[in-house]
C-alpha cells in the first residue's frame, strides 16, 4: 500500500486526528487513536479507491511496561485492489474497543480469540467469549504476564495475585 | 433450498453432540446442532481440543526451533508451513537465498499441495461414500511422503527448511523421484475424475450442498480452494509471488457455485497445476549450486572453518547459543498453503527469541463460516461439507 495515497486519504476523511505511520520491509502500519479505529476501519473498508474488503487477522501484542498496554493488529487486503496494510491502536488493560464483527464477518472469531487471549473486551461483539481455552479457564495466556507454563507454574500464584480474572 | 420450520418451538427441537471423537469429524471437532427432524436449525462448533498453546510457545523459542512447532499446525502439508515460517523470518532479516534453495522449496510446496488435496479430497470422497477414491488417492500421498523422507529423513513432521537455506542438499535422485511420481500421478487424477465428475450418488450428494456466495466468503475471510470454488481468481502465488512463482507457468482454477462440488474439483484441478508447476522446476532447476545462503548470521558455517578459523568458531559459538537475530521490527509474511492463506505475523525485538508470533490460519477463518453453510441441510451433509472446507484441527486450534 502506497503511503502517501493512504496519508491523503486519511487526512481529508478524518482531519484533526493524531496518526502516525510507518513502513517497513515493505510494509505499511498506520497507528491510530482507540477510539477512531472503528470509523478508520469502516472508512479503509468503503472507500472506492482503497476497498479493504478482506479482514485477514485480529490480534494483539502485550507490552507490560508500556502505557498502554496492549497493541491491536488489524491486518486487512484489498482483494479488488491488491493492498495491504496493518492498522494498529493501543488500549489500556480493562478498556473495551468497539467490535468491528458488523463490518467483516471474520472479525466475529478473531476478536473472540483476542478475548480469550488477552482479555481484551469488544464492545457490541454478538458473542464475546472463549474460543480456544475451556470456559472455566483462570486468566489470559498470551498475556506476557502468564507463566508458560500455565497453572502448574510456581509464578502462577504471582499471576492470580496481579491480575485477577 | 429447504429450511428448516422456523415454527417450532424449544421442545419439539433436539439437541445433538456431534463429535469431537467422532470419526467423521477429523479428529478433534466438537458441533453443537439444533435439530429440526433431521436437519440442522442452528449449530455451534467448539473448538479448541487440540488447542497446544503454539503461540505462547513461539515466544520461549528460537526461531530456528519454532520451525518444529510449525509442521504440527496444518499436518497434512508440513513442508508448506515450514517454508511459510522460513520466509516470514527471512524477510524480517533481508535474506535473499540462493536460486537453487528457492526452486527446491518450490518443489516441496507444491508436492505438499498435492499431499494436502489428495488426503483432503479422498477423505471427501470417503465421507460421502466414495471408498475407492481415498485409497487411490492416499497411495499417491504414500509416494510423495517416501518422497520428504528421502529428502528430509522424515515422512511427515519433517521439520526441514532452514532459514536461509537447506540444512543438507537434496538426494542426487531427487528429479528422477519425483518425476517418476508424477508419471503414476497423472493417471489416477484422471480416473478419480472420471469415477466421480459424472457420478450420480456423488453429484447427489455434493451439488448445490454448502454453497456460498463470493461476497460473504471474502466477509468471512476465505482464502484458497474454497475462495477460488465461488468464482473467485484469489491466490497468493499470482498476486504477490514468493520463491520462484513467478518464473512459471499456470493457470488458477475457478468453480462457480461455491458448493462442496465446486471446492472438490477445484482442489482436483489444483492437483494438475501443481505437477505441471512441478515439471518446469525440474526442468528449471540448476543442478550444482549452494543449498544454503553464505550469511553466517543464520547458517552455521562449514566444521572445517569451525576448527581451523578464530572468526568462523566465533559465528558457530553465537548461532548456537543465541539463535537467529532478527533486527526489531515486524513483519506479516502469507504464503498459499493448502487451505489458503497462511500467515505469520511476527514481533521481533532483537533477540534471538521472537517476541510475539501470531499465525493466521486459514481453516480458522473458514470454519468460522461454518454453522452458515450447513444451516437447513441435513446431518449427513454435514459431513461432506465439513470434508470440503477441509478443517484441519492442528492448524485450527493452533
Amino acid at each position: 500500500m502506497d503511503l502517501a495515497i493512504l496519508n491523503q486519504k486519511l487526512t481529508g476523511a478524518f482531519s484533526g486526528m493524531a496518526y502516525s505511520t510507518a513502513e517497513a520491509c515493505g510494509q505499511a502500519t498506520v497507528e491510530v487513536p482507540a477510539d477512531r479505529v472503528k470509523d478508520v476501519l469502516k472508512f479503509l473498508r468503503d472507500d472506492a479507491d482503497l476497498q479493504f474488503d478482506m479482514l485477514l487477522d485480529v490480534t494483539a501484542v502485550d507490552y507490560p511496561a508500556r502505557t498502554p498496554r496492549f497493541e491491536i493488529v488489524y491486518i486487512l487486503v484489498s482483494t479488488e485492489r491488491r493492498h495491504r496494510i496493518r492498522i494498529k491502536t493501543r488500549i489500556e488493560d480493562g478498556r473495551a474497543l468497539q467490535t468491528v464483527s458488523d463490518l467483516w464477518r471474520s472479525a466475529d472469531w478473531g476478536e473472540r480469540e483476542c478475548f480469550d487471549m488477552f482479555g481484551i473486551r469488544f464492545d457490541g461483539h454478538p458473542n464475546l467469549k472463549r474460543i480456544l481455552n475451556p470456559d472455566n479457564f483462570y486468566g489470559y495466556p498470551l498475556r506476557k504476564t502468564y507463566p508458560l507454563r500455565g497453572e502448574r507454574d510456581p509464578a502462577f500464584l504471582d499471576y492470580k495475585e496481579t491480575e485477577p480474572a | 433450498m429447504q429450511i428448516t420450520d422456523d415454527s417450532l418451538e424449544e421442545g419439539q427441537l433436539m439437541t445433538l453432540n456431534f463429535g469431537p471423537t467422532h470419526p467423521a469429524t477429523h479428529g478433534t471437532l466438537h458441533l453443537i446442532a439444533t435439530m429440526d427432524g433431521e436437519r440442522i436449525r442452528e449449530a455451534e462448533p467448539i473448538i479448541g481440543y487440540l488447542h497446544r498453546g503454539k503461540e505462547k510457545m513461539g515466544e520461549h523459542l528460537k526461531y530456528n526451533q519454532y520451525l518444529t512447532m510449525t509442521d504440527r499446525m496444518n499436518y497434512l502439508s508440513p513442508a508448506l508451513n515450514n517454508i511459510g515460517w522460513c520466509l516470514a523470518v527471512e524477510k524480517l532479516m533481508g535474506v535473499d537465498t540462493p536460486p537453487r534453495v528457492k526452486w527446491v522449496e518450490t518443489i516441496s510446496c507444491e508436492l505438499a499441495r498435492i499431499m494436502d488435496h489428495t488426503v483432503c479430497n479422498g477423505i471427501n470422497a470417503f465421507d460421502v461414500g466414495a471408498a475407492t477414491v481415498f485409497f487411490y488417492m492416499f497411495q499417491q500421498r504414500e509416494v510423495i511422503t517416501e518422497i520428504f523422507e528421502q529428502m528430509t529423513g522424515a515422512r511427515l513432521t519433517i521439520s526441514w527448511p532452514r532459514i536461509g537455506g537447506l540444512p543438507y542438499d537434496v538426494p542426487p535422485d531427487f528429479k528422477d523421484q519425483v518425476r517418476a511420481f508424477l508419471k503414476g500421478f497423472y493417471p489416477v487424477l484422471d480416473e478419480c475424475d472420471k469415477l466421480l465428475r459424472n457420478n450420480r450418488i456423488f453429484l447427489d450428494r455434493t451439488a448445490g450442498v454448502g454453497a456460498i456466495t463470493k461476497e460473504r466468503a471474502i466477509s468471512y475471510g476465505f482464502t484458497g480452494p474454497c475462495l477460488r470454488a465461488t468464482g473467485f481468481e484469489y491466490d497468493l502465488r499470482k498476486r504477490e509471488p514468493y520463491l520462484c512463482y513467478d518464473q512459471v507457468d499456470f493457470d488458477v482454477p475457478v468453480g462457480t457455485n461455491g458448493d462442496v462440488f465446486d471446492r472438490f474439483f477445484v482442489r482436483m484441478e489444483e492437483c494438475r497445476q501443481s505437477a505441471r508447476i512441478i515439471e518446469q522446476c525440474l526442468e528449471k532447476m540448476p543442478d550444482t549450486g549452494p543449498f544454503a545462503v553464505d550469511d553466517y548470521r543464520v547458517i552455521l558455517p562449514p566444521k572445517e572453518k569451525v576448527y581451523n578459523e578464530m572468526e568462523a568458531m566465533i559465528f558457530h559459538f553465537k548461532l548456537v547459543i543465541d539463535g537467529v537475530k532478527p533486527p526489531a521490527g515486524e513483519i506479516y509474511q502469507g504464503l498459499e498453503a493448502g487451505n489458503g492463506e497462511l500467515g505469520f505475523y511476527i514481533v521481533s525485538d532483537g533477540s534471538g527469541k521472537p517476541y510475539r508470533v501470531k499465525v493466521r490460519s486459514p481453516c480458522f477463518y473458514i470454519y468460522a463460516a461454518y454453522p452458515e453453510l450447513i444451516r437447513g441441510l441435513m446431518m449427513s451433509d454435514v459431513v461432506a461439507v465439513l470434508g470440503s472446507l477441509n478443517i484441519i484441527a492442528g492448524e485450527l486450534d493452533r
